[in-house]
């Protein structure tokens, strides 16, 4: 027992059991997140209750739990039909409940609005379709589905090319605006106005063809009956997916589920954000990610590079590496304050006057922006970049400085040549951290340009192409908002944890394809040690 | 203790008229005289800490990098005063290249390295490029194990091998004179044997100072050796004479091994 003390055995257990706790906290997190948000997309059987006061119910068990009460059971349905029943979730007792079946004809609907619907198809009236009726209605019912979903995309088309006319008279009614503004030819102005005039009426001929093939699309209906026998006629244009759990097998299961990750991954968000895709989410932290870093990263290693190498050592030195390492430590919230007053209303609100004086009031670069929000974050992360490339640079032997030096380099040559090189691996790590904190940062983003649904992408096709003064959606912020800000928390939660779960893949892809780099990068510089 | 600067150098390349330096406040060369001959090998001797290293990097201003550094005196390179601040750095340290106690090949392939000088020059022409390798490297006697690997990194060669690149390198900008700081304190014997063979065809062409802890060293490679000590020069002679009669009862001291 003396040696075992002495020899500090008791100290090295406690560093390993400090470890291990550390370890075991990251799994479970990544355990927790995982179980809960990759599950939520496997297509649950339904259930249907007999209850023993005769009345029925039809839903996804989510949830089981002791009942004290009765010390039975208690289920948690998810009945969907919001808007006949008004709520997603009923709590049922065990002992209420007559029989439990799982009807191989039971529907589930996946709807544009009122969430999902369960319950069993009755007839179909696919008027205006192509379709020739078959046997089965079941079949003729997904089949109509994937024809309106067609005939819907190409809809979608004529919108875009009506927002498009839309956003070129606008930009000419800007045109006009400034014209006036500054006086310009009476002539011009009237050609503007009535090039404007002939945009106007194409999209009012394409606006009255949309109209009537939207309506022509919600022709075709489906009539629906929930558990107790309530019709409900949906149009099929509103069923963005339907199936039959109880008779799908695995393989038809999971092909479901790689459709739902496809189209998590891809589309749109419906539903204030609970339902539909995360893709402009993903974009946009993405993007602003790699805003941020453009605009961090040479910053930080230039003044990184300025101190270590350039400033001699001094007071003024000693304060500003204290500042930069305090600037590390200020709460995010404060950089958010910092970034709206200054970059949003101070330099954004300049620009607007400067630049689009025919915009106002209606903000252009004065108001949040993904310019902004990265601006910000850079800001904030930028103490990171100088830190660990100071470090990268004080790592770098001063026998290499020297001997290109002796060989009649510059200052300037010897870092460019042989420093800098040697040091990206520091700089990198800072680059990893740098991205790790952004892709994770919330509180600022929610001053300076993040909102809850943006109408269109920071980057797309329509001059200039990079949309810098546009809001953008965030992954981070969308957890917030789907979690908390959602009029249906319930049915929103595992949202939430497909969301989180997807910030922390990105942020891990992210981090470790930058550590392969610098891993490969140490391994070129690696300087043997004599 | 007297001071003693013996012989006439009849062809001296560098002249070293009463140097001090000073770190700060502190003194750490004291009226050196001396005068290094050209095309013959110098060596510096003494005990760690008697500004041997110091005195060689005042030839290439190698000390500049530091602060606080003060330096009085004259060093005249063929006859071209060398510390004046106004002296252009750059163009001294193509004149005098060096070579480090440890070797610092960079991180580059071998090529690379050999043709940094010339690149920082900005010489571009391919063929001078190759053409100053094949010289360089044969110059540094290393041509034949390196040549089928010139676009391999350097930093997969042994020590001595990396040292003779590093020769290599410094001669590739074809300079006069070749400083020397304890090149073969991190090599193994047979390393060192071969840097030391090497040194010995160096002097054909270029002038070389040697600083070196290793007295057998000195009297293998050297023509002339200087014994300095607490920052002073003690002793300046040649080498055999040096080391087999010397004149100071200091020098007689060191190299007999009584202390140092």
């Amino acid at each position: 027992m003396g040696t075992f003390r002495k020899q500090g055995e008791p100290k090295v257990w406690a560093t390993a059991a400090a470890l291990s706790a550390t370890l075991l906290m990251i799994a479970t997190l990544l355990v927790v997140v995982m179980v809960n948000g990759l599950g939520y997309f496997w297509p649950s059987d339904l259930t249907l209750a007999i209850m023993k006061d005769g009345s029925k119910l039809l839903g996804e068990i989510t949830a089981r739990e002791k009942a004290t009460a009765s010390h039975g059971e208690r289920f948690q349905f998810k009945v969907g039909n919001r808007d006949l029943y008004g709520q997603d979730y009923r709590w049922v007792d065990r002992k209420d409940i007559a029989t439990l079946s799982g009807p191989d004809d039971a529907v589930a609907l996946e709807r544009r609005e009122h969430g999902n619907f369960y319950g069993f198809l009755k007839s179909l009236s696919p008027e205006g379709l192509n379709l020739r009726p078959s046997a089965s209605p079941w079949y003729d019912l997904e089949k109509a589905v994937s024809l309106v979903a067609d005939s819907r995309d190409r809809l979608s088309g004529t919108e875009k090319e009506m927002s498009k006319l839309n956003g070129e008279a606008e930009a000419l009614r800007l045109k006009i605006q400034k014209l006036i503004y500054v006086k310009g030819d009476r002539t011009r102005i009237d050609a503007l106005t009535r090039q404007r005039d002939q945009l106007l009426s194409r999209f009012n001929t394409l606006l009255d063809r949309f109209n009537s093939e939207t309506e022509e699309l919600h022709r075709p209906k489906a009539v629906f009956t929930d558990a107790s026998g309530v019709e409900k006629e949906i149009a099929l244009v509103d069923i963005v997916r339907a199936w039959r759990p109880n008779s799908m097998g695995v393989f038809a299961k999971a092909a479901f589920y790689t459709a739902k990750i496809g189209e998590m991954l891809m589309d749109e968000p419906r539903e204030s954000n609970t339902e539909g895709g995360l893709f402009p989410a993903i974009f946009g932290t993405v993007m602003m990610v790699i805003l941020m870093s453009v605009f961090s990263l040479p910053f930080g290693v230039i003044a990184a590079v300025y101190l270590r190498e350039y400033a001699r050592e001094g007071v003024i030195v000693r304060l500003v590496r204290i500042a930069v390492n305090n600037l590390a430590g200020v709460p995010s919230i404060v950089y958010g304050v910092f970034g709206l007053g200054f970059f949003v209303y101070g330099i954004g609100s300049g620009i607007d006057a400067f630049f689009f004086p025919e915009r106002l009031p209606t903000p252009t670069f004065g108001t949040g922006g993904i310019l902004w929000a990265s601006l910000t974050l850079a800001l904030l992360t930028v103490p990171v970049v100088i830190v660990s490339t100071e470090e990268g640079l004080a790592a770098v032997p001063k026998g290499l400085r020297e001997g290109s030096l002796s060989l009649g380099a510059t200052k300037f040559q010897t870092l460019m040549k042989v420093v800098l090189p040697m040091a990206t691996p520091g700089i990198m790590t800072g680059m990893i951290l740098a991205m790790a904190r952004a892709a994770g940062e919330v509180a600022p983003l929610m001053l300076v340009g993040v909102v809850k649904l943006a109408p269109s992408l920071p980057i797309d096709g329509t001059f200039p192409f990079f949309h810098m003064d546009r809001k953008f959606m965030h992954l981070g912020f969308h957890i917030y908002d789907v979690g908390f800000q959602s009029p249906n928390v319930e049915a929103a939660k595992p949202m939430v944890f497909v969301t989180t779960l997807l910030l922390l893949a990105i942020v891990i892809t992210a981090s470790s394809t930058a550590i392969v780099i610098r891993n490969r990068m140490k391994k070129k510089y690696a300087t043997k040690a004599f | 203790m007297e001071l003693r600067t013996i012989r006439a150098i009849p062809d001296p390349v560098l002249e070293i008229t009463t140097l001090n330096l000073y770190y700060g406040t502190s003194r750490a060369l004291k009226d050196i005289t001396l005068s290094i001959p050209r095309k013959q090998v110098t060596a510096f001797i003494g005990p760690s800490g008697c500004g041997k290293s110091t005195l060689l990097r005042c030839f290439n201003r190698m000390n500049d990098l530091l602060d606080n550094v003060r330096i009085e005196g004259s060093i005249t390179l063929d006859g071209e005063e060398i510390t004046t601040p106004a002296l252009d750095v750059i163009s001294l340290r193509r004149r005098v290249g060096m070579v480090f106690q440890q070797s610092n090949p960079f991180p580059k392939s071998i090529y690379e390295n050999i043709v940094y000088g010339l690149r920082i020059a900005g010489v571009k022409d391919k063929a001078t490029l190759d053409e100053t390798v094949e010289k360089s490297l044969r110059g540094a006697a290393i041509w034949d194990e390196v040549k089928d690997r010139l676009h391999e990194s350097a930093l997969g060669l042994s020590g001595g091998q990396a040292q003779r690149i590093c020769i290599a390198r410094a001669i590739a900008v074809n300079p006069e004179i070749i400083l020397m700081d304890e090149p073969c304190s991190a090599l193994d014997p047979i390393a060192t044997a071969k840097i030391e063979e090497l040194i010995n065809e160096l002097k054909e062409q270029y002038t070389v100072v040697i600083v070196t802890h290793n007295m057998q060293q000195a009297a293998r490679v050297s023509d002339f050796t200087a014994f300095l000590y607490l920052g002073e020069l003690i002793e300046f002679d040649d080498t055999k004479k040096i080391f087999t009669n010397p004149d100071n009862r200091h020098t007689e001291d060191y190299i007999t091994g009584r202390f140092g």
